[in-house]
């Protein structure tokens, strides 16, 4: 049977791909940054996770303004790096999980979740990121991946209980799988930032370092925080964090927190990353 | 923090984001007016296209179902302006990379200060929420 043995979040910031692309993750300005994500890289190579769900939000890449879907599930074989402006990143194709991500899409319809089921796409920095940031630079990427990208542009974006909600379908559809697959739930995005208009640059270290405590503890107060919260106190673009919580909500109502990491500041973001397991 | 007891009415959903200073949060209303800025940013994920715009940015631009006024800002560079016309700025960014623009940097031409002024506030810890979360409120 297949499980959900862990959870990572992580910011996704561009500018740390760049870094890793053109090798200055050691550097005075982003060698704190990584060395936030050593921890990590040792401990995913001991866990060896062969699929993780990938939750990301696409920034104008595969999706365009024409079809805006809340949750979509990408069910395809393969993922390309997406052109973004300046050629897409140098990094391994994403290989999918087809026979799970389309198992997982059924499921939740099922569970009243409507899902956006996505056959062919390429994937930007919210998902190719993390993949760096996880497992530095392979020539393969160490496992399969289910992206599950979900709409924080368009306002309404979904709620953070919600988001919690599908985080737990998610968990039911992944242990009704037959196959034994250790699997991983990554939230992905934030922490405060503000990439728009005359108040750009706000980045709030208390807020955020509260959410990572809410993140960790065995209340569930987080889900409710309301958008307008996230939107006065962590930025425009902050809300990316609603989707950390479809992770936890896949976790269960306790976990245990295995590594946390906060620097301040990666071009115009904080950077948050959290790595939590369930505990019975 | 507990579970809201009554949806969330649309109306004061919205209302909400306008007290929030120097911010124009993407609401429907924006991405329906800016859907041909957005979708002209879109196009320039394309090599092609990104050649074709930088050989002739008015003649490009001149192939979109976009305002006089949405051309002028789009030529001008002035996002903030983009942003009143609906764009945002996920698409932009398509425009400033093509223009071989860093994100910080671009977001940097939105605030009151030069891109060095911006860099030295992100590293001293950023803009501070302090007095900048509401209008009304002042907090």
């Amino acid at each position: 049977m297949a499980r959900i043995t862990a959870g990572v979040a992580s910011s996704h910031v561009p500018l740390l791909g760049v870094a890793v692309d053109q090798g200055k993750t050691q550097d005075d300005y982003f060698g704190p940054i990584f060395a936030g994500y050593e921890w990590t890289r040792e401990w995913e190579r001991q866990q060896k996770p062969d699929v993780v769900i990938l939750v990301y939000n696409d920034h104008a890449s595969a999706f365009d303004a024409n079809i805006i879907p809340t949750f979509a599930i990408g069910c395809g074989e393969h993922y390309k790096s997406a052109d973004e402006g300046w050629g897409p990143r140098p990094v391994p194709d994403v290989e999918g999980h087809a026979d799970l991500a389309w198992h997982i899409a059924q499921s939740l319809i099922l569970d009243d979740f409507d899902m956006t089921i996505i056959n062919e796409m390429d994937v930007d920095h919210g998902l190719t990121v993390p993949l760096s940031m996880m497992f530095g630079k392979p020539e393969k990427w160490p496992c399969k991946v289910v992206p599950l990208a979900v709409n924080v542009v368009t306002y309404p974006v979904p709620s953070g209980n919600r988001c919690w909600a599908l985080g737990e379908a998610i968990a039911r559809a992944v242990e009704s799988f037959p196959e034994d697959l250790n699997v991983q739930i990554w939230g992905t995005g934030g922490m405060s930032h503000q990439l728009q208009g005359p108040r750009a640059g706000l980045l709030n270290r208390e807020w955020d370092n509260k959410f990572l405590d809410m993140l960790e503890s065995d209340d569930d107060a987080v889900r409710y925080i309301p958008h307008i919260e996230y939107l006065r106190e962590t930025g425009s673009e902050g809300i990316e964090m609603v989707m950390w919580l479809i992770m936890r909500g896949a976790l269960g109502k306790k976990v245990r927190r295995l590594h946390r990491h906060y620097h301040i500041p990666c071009s115009n973001t904080a950077i948050g990353h959290i790595v939590l397991e369930p505990a019975a | 923090m507990t579970a809201p007891t009554e949806k969330q009415n649309i109306h004061e959903y919205l209302a909400e984001f306008d007290d929030i200073p120097g911010t124009r949060v993407f609401t429907a209303a924006r991405a329906r007016k800016g859907y041909w800025i957005n979708q002209f940013a879109m196009s320039l994920m394309k090599a092609e296209n990104r050649e074709r715009f930088k050989a002739d940015e008015k003649a490009y631009l001149d192939e979109w179902k976009l305002s006089d006024e949405a051309k002028e800002a789009l030529l001008a560079r002035d996002y903030n302006r983009l942003l009143d016309l609906g764009g945002n700025v996920y698409y932009l960014a398509k425009l400033f990379s093509t223009d071989g623009l860093s994100f910080a940097e671009a977001v940097s031409s939105m605030t009151e200060y030069s891109f060095a002024e911006y860099r030295e506030m992100m590293n001293k810890g950023g803009r501070s929420p302090i007095g900048n979360r509401s209008i009304k409120g002042g907090y």
